[in-house]
């Protein structure tokens, strides 16, 4: 987030898309919920009636995947209004003139064609958002798991731009991290393009510190991502170690998945229960969890904190950096003498810039938010206040593109899929957890009523979905938030995977699946 | 303390103290190091005025002031403790008493659950002076396995609904009737997971009777030890709630929001505050597992396992190159772990192929 959540209190427009956030994010929404009693306005984009819909002054139930779309629209009208901040456009950004001039003809018209949104509406929410005082944008992953998800968060960063919505207190274009430490992981380089503290492995001078630190030669091209090493196993990749993911039930195209891991010469897994991934594997390590280990973990405000130890793990178990840290020795490894979580936190710190003001003991109440770039800088709550890391804002011409796979007389109905409040991702977790089954029994395929009528099925039922990679039976759940000829569930169930029949499609920068959208038939068993 | 400044200042048990514009009486005393007594007070709410134990007196008034409502104004006399005051809280004290079950609510019924207790310890009001009626029916037929609603213990300090709407935002509970016929509900008086309800918790970890009470903590309750917290934060989404983890012994017993937890200011939900239990599941894997010849796997000694691993890196290294082998760190586990794992990639292989789940 480029804003604290504390920020989440101060906007007087708040523009929420792609983002359940009552029920993955439930303690932020409550203070966007403080926002919106203390007058804010709420602009909520989003194909299913969610919380936020019904908490919207402007509500946009726009098609899935058809996002570009609407916020070219947006831009359009901003501009055409005259609300374009022109003080911030010519001061801190640049190619606004090209910018500009592209959007011009993205009319509201041209977008109501594309996203089913009245044109009216979108008019009412650009130009809301354009007269904010404080306008601040919040989304997750149903703005980024999509073919253009990086096409996405630049149509957010341009409306940011051109309105000035950044660097100020409660503004900015804040992603809500799903996983608690997924900000962590890249901030610690487990990224194929970047270091530590995201310093870019294509940049010579960093290439020549981690030389240094490794005391050997490093490539200089980026690694594969995850979802293209999967696709190279058994041919190019034939060895691989995954910590902590069950990577069958969480990545599309289960079945593929499946199949490359089994053809790999050695996979080691570490975690905490013998997961669908790790029944595959020829070595698996028990991981300490949480409240067995000490650590350290970053939240989506950029917020450094540590985890603290309180009861001792089962049998054997082990924290993840010390099984790592065996094998590196066992290997001839040089560098893996740690002897405590503090050790490896602190030597991030000394090769993180982002860091270096920080230490395990520094961070010990949590006050700290990257970048800390020295011992006596106070930490960064709020990012680009005065000027951009790369000095200006860039703005970018996007064009809009339809999914990788739309509906058709074959498929004819959108699925999309999410999270659900009690549930937690593959429920390695919260399906453990005494009392969650009271909540959620099981998984359900949220179903328009009437469309569950005209589908001839039934409430409670049983109904088969298929896509062109997949077939899977669900239970039918008839709710009005799904609108008509759109249906949703979560990928929490394993006798439900719905990643059997999802990922019809990458995004070209980012290799992220679309898990957002998938056209399906839905039937009667 | 005594001001120095030139700012306002109030006179509290005889001393001139400064207040900050805005303060109320109760905040400017307790910022001034007085104890006061209260029970319908819970700083992030607005102020309620609900159980007036929080009296104070102040010059020129006639009766005691409820001093978590009262605004400081400039010269206000303020005596905090004096008998006065005393006398009515003990009074007061013994009238809450008498329209409650007087049994002693178990630590781990909530944050705020000892409040009473130790208020009616203080002022030693289990007298019988009163008869008094319990306002309020329990609720023992509500099957949620997280919230324990005994309404017989419900003094009407309004907490739980006031957390529920300022603080949740999900008005799920409300007050039904008045005097001892006022009853804490929700709608159609059904069960809460009818209702609006969320199970953040929120309301059970401010009410100060026990009348709600964590039931998984609860269930804990005769696991021996003396209850020890340590502060950590929430393992589940990244909004990164701060918590203190109970324990007794090496069982981990329960979930308290951290009141201070600079990401989440004593809010949770209902994974944070009640799906802790994975870690102590029986399915937790307790020891290295390696596969035999036989194709499945099996229990091994650390020592085999790492060198199983060990030398497969290795071999795979020697038959394919360095480019062969690739790692998937978590998003899940703490730094160290993803950091230990790329630098176990770019440090024993050269390469760059390291990535983390987040981009399925
Ligand atoms: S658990 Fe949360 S949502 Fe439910 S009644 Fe209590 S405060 Fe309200
Ligand atoms: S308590 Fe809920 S909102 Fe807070 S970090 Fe945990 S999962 Fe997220
Ligand atoms: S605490 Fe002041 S009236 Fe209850």
């Amino acid at each position: 987030m480029s804003n604290p959540l504390e920020d989440m209190e101060k906007p007087d427009v708040i523009f929420c898309i792609g983002t359940n956030m009552t029920e993955c994010h439930p303690v932020a929404a409550t203070r966007l919920k403080r926002a919106i009693a203390n007058g804010a306005k709420l602009i909520t984009a989003d194909p299913r009636r969610i919380a936020l819909a019904e908490l919207a002054d402007v509500y946009l139930p726009l098609r899935v995947g058809s996002d570009v779309s609407l916020l070219l629209a947006m831009a359009h009208v901003i501009h055409r209004e005259g609300l374009t901040n022109q003080a911030f456009v010519e001061g801190r950004t640049t190619e606004a003139e090209a910018f500009l001039e592209h959007i011009e003809k993205f009319t509201p018209e041209w977008a109501e064609t594309i996203t089913e949104v009245p044109a009216a509406d979108i008019e009412r929410a650009a130009i809301l958002y354009g007269k904010a005082e404080r306008g601040a944008i919040y989304y997750t992953l149903g703005i980024t798991e999509h073919i253009c998800g990086v096409d996405n968060v630049q149509s957010l960063c341009n409306l940011a731009l051109m309105t000035g919505n950044i660097g100020r207190e409660g503004t900015g274009v804040n992603p809500m991290r799903g996983q608690n430490n997924i900000q962590g992981a890249g901030d610690a380089g487990a990224l194929p393009n970047n270091y530590p503290g995201f310093q870019s492995v294509l940049d010579p001078a960093y290439q020549k510190k981690f030389e240094a630190v490794y005391g050997r030669k490093v490539d200089l091209e980026l690694g594969p991502t995850k979802v293209r090493a999967l696709e190279a196993c058994g041919d190019g990749i034939h060895a691989m170690m995954i910590n902590g993911e069950n990577t069958v039930v969480t990545d599309p195209e289960r079945h593929h998945c499946e199949e490359a891991l089994k053809s790999l010469d050695l996979l080691v897994v570490i975690d905490l229960f013998l997961t669908e991934t790790a029944q595959l594997a020829d070595v698996v390590f028990p991981a300490t969890a949480w409240g067995e280990t000490d650590g350290v973990q970053t939240n989506t405000e950029r917020r450094v904190q540590r985890l603290r130890k309180a009861v001792e793990p089962p049998g054997e178990a082990m924290p993840d950096w010390w099984i790592v840290s065996q094998i590196a020795r066992r290997m001839g490894t040089p560098g893996f003498g740690f002897e405590s979580a503090k050790d490896v936190f602190n030597e991030l710190c000394e090769l993180s810039p982002l860091y270096a003001g920080l230490d395990w003991d520094r961070i010990d109440r949590g006050e700290y938010h990257w970048p800390v770039p020295h011992k006596d800088h106070p930490g960064t709550p709020i990012l680009h206040q005065g000027t951009f890391e790369n000095g200006r804002g860039i703005f970018k011409l996007i064009r809009y593109r339809d999914p990788a796979e739309v509906i058709s007389d074959e498929f004819p109905v959108w699925l999309t899929t999410g999270r659900r409040l009690p549930n937690y991702h593959t429920r390695t977790q919260t399906g453990r957890a005494a009392g969650i089954d009271y909540l959620a029994p099981g998984e359900r395929l949220e179903i328009h009523p009437e469309d569950v009528v005209d589908w001839g099925l039934e409430d409670g039922g049983w109904a088969k979905m298929t896509s062109s990679r997949g077939c899977m039976m669900v239970r039918v759940e008839a709710n009005a938030r799904s609108p008509r000829g759109t249906v949703f569930t979560s990928f929490s169930f394993n006798d439900a995977p719905v990643n059997v029949l999802t990922g019809g499609g990458y995004d070209p920068v980012t290799d992220t699946a679309e898990l957002k959208v998938c056209p399906v038939r839905v039937e009667r068993p | 303390m005594s001001t120095n400044g030139t700012g306002p200042t109030i006179v509290l048990d005889g001393e001139k103290v400064a207040y900050n514009p805005g303060e109320t009486v109760y905040e400017a005393a307790t910022r001034h190091g007085k104890d006061i007594p209260t029970l319908c007070y819970d700083p992030r709410l607005e102020p309620f005025g609900g159980c007036r134990l929080c009296v104070v007196e102040v010059e020129g008034a006639r009766a005691p002031v409820a001093s978590c409502t009262a605004q400081c104004q400039a010269g206000m006399e303020v005596r905090t403790r004096s008998a006065r005051v005393e006398v009515h809280r003990r009074t007061l004290m013994e009238m809450l008493v008498s329209e409650n079950r007087e049994v002693d609510v178990d630590e781990l019924t909530s944050l705020a659950s000892q409040e009473m207790t130790e208020l009616v310890d203080r002022y030693e009001a289990r007298t019988g002076r009163f008869r008094g009626r319990q306002s309020g029916a329990s609720r023992p037929d509500d099957p949620n396995p997280f919230i324990m609603r005994d309404y017989d213990n419900c003094i009407s300090c309004y907490r739980c609904v006031r957390v529920c709407a300022e603080q949740e935002g999900d008005y799920a509970i409300s007050v039904k009737g008045r005097g001892f016929d006022t009853q804490i509900t929700v709608e159609f008086d059904g069960h809460l997971k009818e209702s609006a309800c969320t199970f953040c918790g929120q309301c059970v970890q401010t009410c100060p009777t026990g009348a709600l009470g964590d039931l998984k903590a609860l269930a804990y309750r005769d696991v021996a030890g003396e209850t020890k917290k340590t502060r950590t934060v929430c393992p589940y989404c990244g909004v990164g709630c701060a918590v203190d983890l109970l324990t007794r012994g090496n069982t981990l017993i329960g979930v308290q929001p951290a009141m201070d937890g600079p990401a989440n200011k004593g809010a949770l939900c209902v994974k944070g505050q009640f799906a802790f239990d994975f870690v102590q599941h029986p399915d937790r894997l307790a020891h290295p597992l390696v596969r035999g010849e036989d194709g499945e796997l099996h229990q091994a000694g650390w020592d085999e396992a790492l060198d199983r691993a060990a030398e497969g890196f290795l071999r795979v290294r020697e038959r394919y190159g360095r480019h062969a082998v690739y790692g998937v760190a978590s998003g899940r586990a703490p730094h160290e772990a993803a950091y230990t794992m790329q630098k176990f990639i770019r440090g024993g292989f050269g390469t760059n192929h390291i990535d983390n789940c987040s981009r399925a």
